[in-house]
């Protein structure tokens, strides 16, 4: 694909009311509203959506695989963290 | 003429405008300039197809002869296609098809309206459902037409090409036949020559802001589909449409 397509966008859908946009992907457009449009036609079109972000990609700003042992592995053995020991109650969605 | 048959004549003029529509978008299917055009395209030509399927039952219901959708589609010759001239010219280039596409989808749109009021309760309940997409379609044309047209110089010139190549097939939009007189009186259909007005303000409006010109046909727009008469390029769509359900009859999927 050539490189003259427009700006990169990264894609965060929305698959019902309430819970959080998740990152789908990205497409490519030359403003914010197209963006927005491509994004509808190429990942909600089976109804996969109620919302839809749209974000330049390079306003992401990202780790590196660098930061990976200082940021990550700190938490691998402090298991305290989950909250394993509880019972969820019945009908508690997302959680 | 009867009103029965009043209504089967502009159902099949709505049906074939959106299956021949549906039909020629479909041929940018993987042949795009980008996948998010390719599939917005094609996104655009099943919702037409969909119309299609809705409309051509309908007139064979209207019709009373037993025949199908699939009857209507398939198995029809070219001069009894009353879909108009605007939707069969050729793809050409982006610039080609988004300017077809815009001309027809503010078109769609103001007649869905006029439609919503009908008295006949199978075209309220179709221009109920179909508003939606088709409010979509014309707001993504839209869209283009504004960026291609008040693009690159190179955009540009491509567009108004486009606008001075298909400006003369949009006078045919709003042709009223004997048909359009007996339903107007039921109550059923709107007037096109009202649409006319409406759809001329907004397409002139969005020309204009887009930055290229309205093109000067010096009076002369081209005529025929009301009676059958078509482009050369309908026999070659049909052609390639209907090879399938003639060659094999009955076949399933």
């Amino acid at each position: 694909m050539s490189t003259d397509q427009g700006m990169l966008w990264e894609v965060f859908v929305q698959a019902k009311p309430g819970i959080p946009h998740k990152h789908a992907g990205s497409v490519h457009a030359p403003d914010a509203e197209m963006a927005l449009k491509s994004a509808r036609d190429v990942y909600t079109r089976r109804r996969e959506g109620t919302s839809i972000w749209v974000v330049p990609a390079n306003m992401i700003s990202a780790t590196t695989e660098q930061d990976a042992d200082s940021f990550f592995d700190p938490a691998d053995d402090k298991v305290y963290r989950h909250p394993t020991f509880y019972t969820i109650p019945e009908g508690v969605k997302y959680l | 003429m009867t009103k029965e048959e009043a209504l089967y004549e502009f159902l099949i003029r709505l049906g074939d405008n959106a299956l021949i529509l549906g039909q020629r978008l479909g041929e940018w299917c993987g042949k795009a300039h980008q996948l998010e055009s390719d599939i917005a395209l094609t996104n655009v030509a099943l919702d037409q197809i969909g119309q299609a399927r809705l409309l051509l039952t309908e007139a064979g219901r209207i019709e009373g002869k037993g025949r199908t959708e699939d009857d209507l589609a398939y198995m029809r010759g070219e001069m009894d296609f009353r879909n108009n001239l605007l939707v069969e010219q050729d793809n050409g280039d982006f610039a080609h098809t988004i300017v077809r596409q815009y001309i027809f989808d503010v078109f769609q749109y103001h007649l869905l309206k006029g439609l919503q009021k009908s008295s006949n309760d199978f075209l309220k309940a179709y221009a109920d459902k179909s508003i939606k997409e088709v409010t979509y379609h014309r707001s993504l044309s839209h869209d283009w037409m504004l960026r291609l047209g008040d693009g690159t110089e190179l955009s540009h010139q491509k567009m108004q090409d486009a606008l001075d190549d298909l400006w003369e097939y949009t006078g045919e939009l709003f042709e009223m036949t004997e048909a359009d007189d007996v339903l107007i009186a039921e109550g059923m259909i709107p007037k096109l020559s009202d649409i006319k007005k409406i759809w001329e303000e907004e397409v002139e409006a969005t020309i204009q802001e887009a930055t290229l010109k309205v093109p000067d046909t010096l009076g002369f727009m081209a005529y025929g589909s009301r009676k059958g008469i078509h482009s050369e390029y309908l026999g070659y769509i049909l052609a390639e449409m209907q090879v399938l359900p003639r060659s094999m009859p009955d076949a399933k999927w």
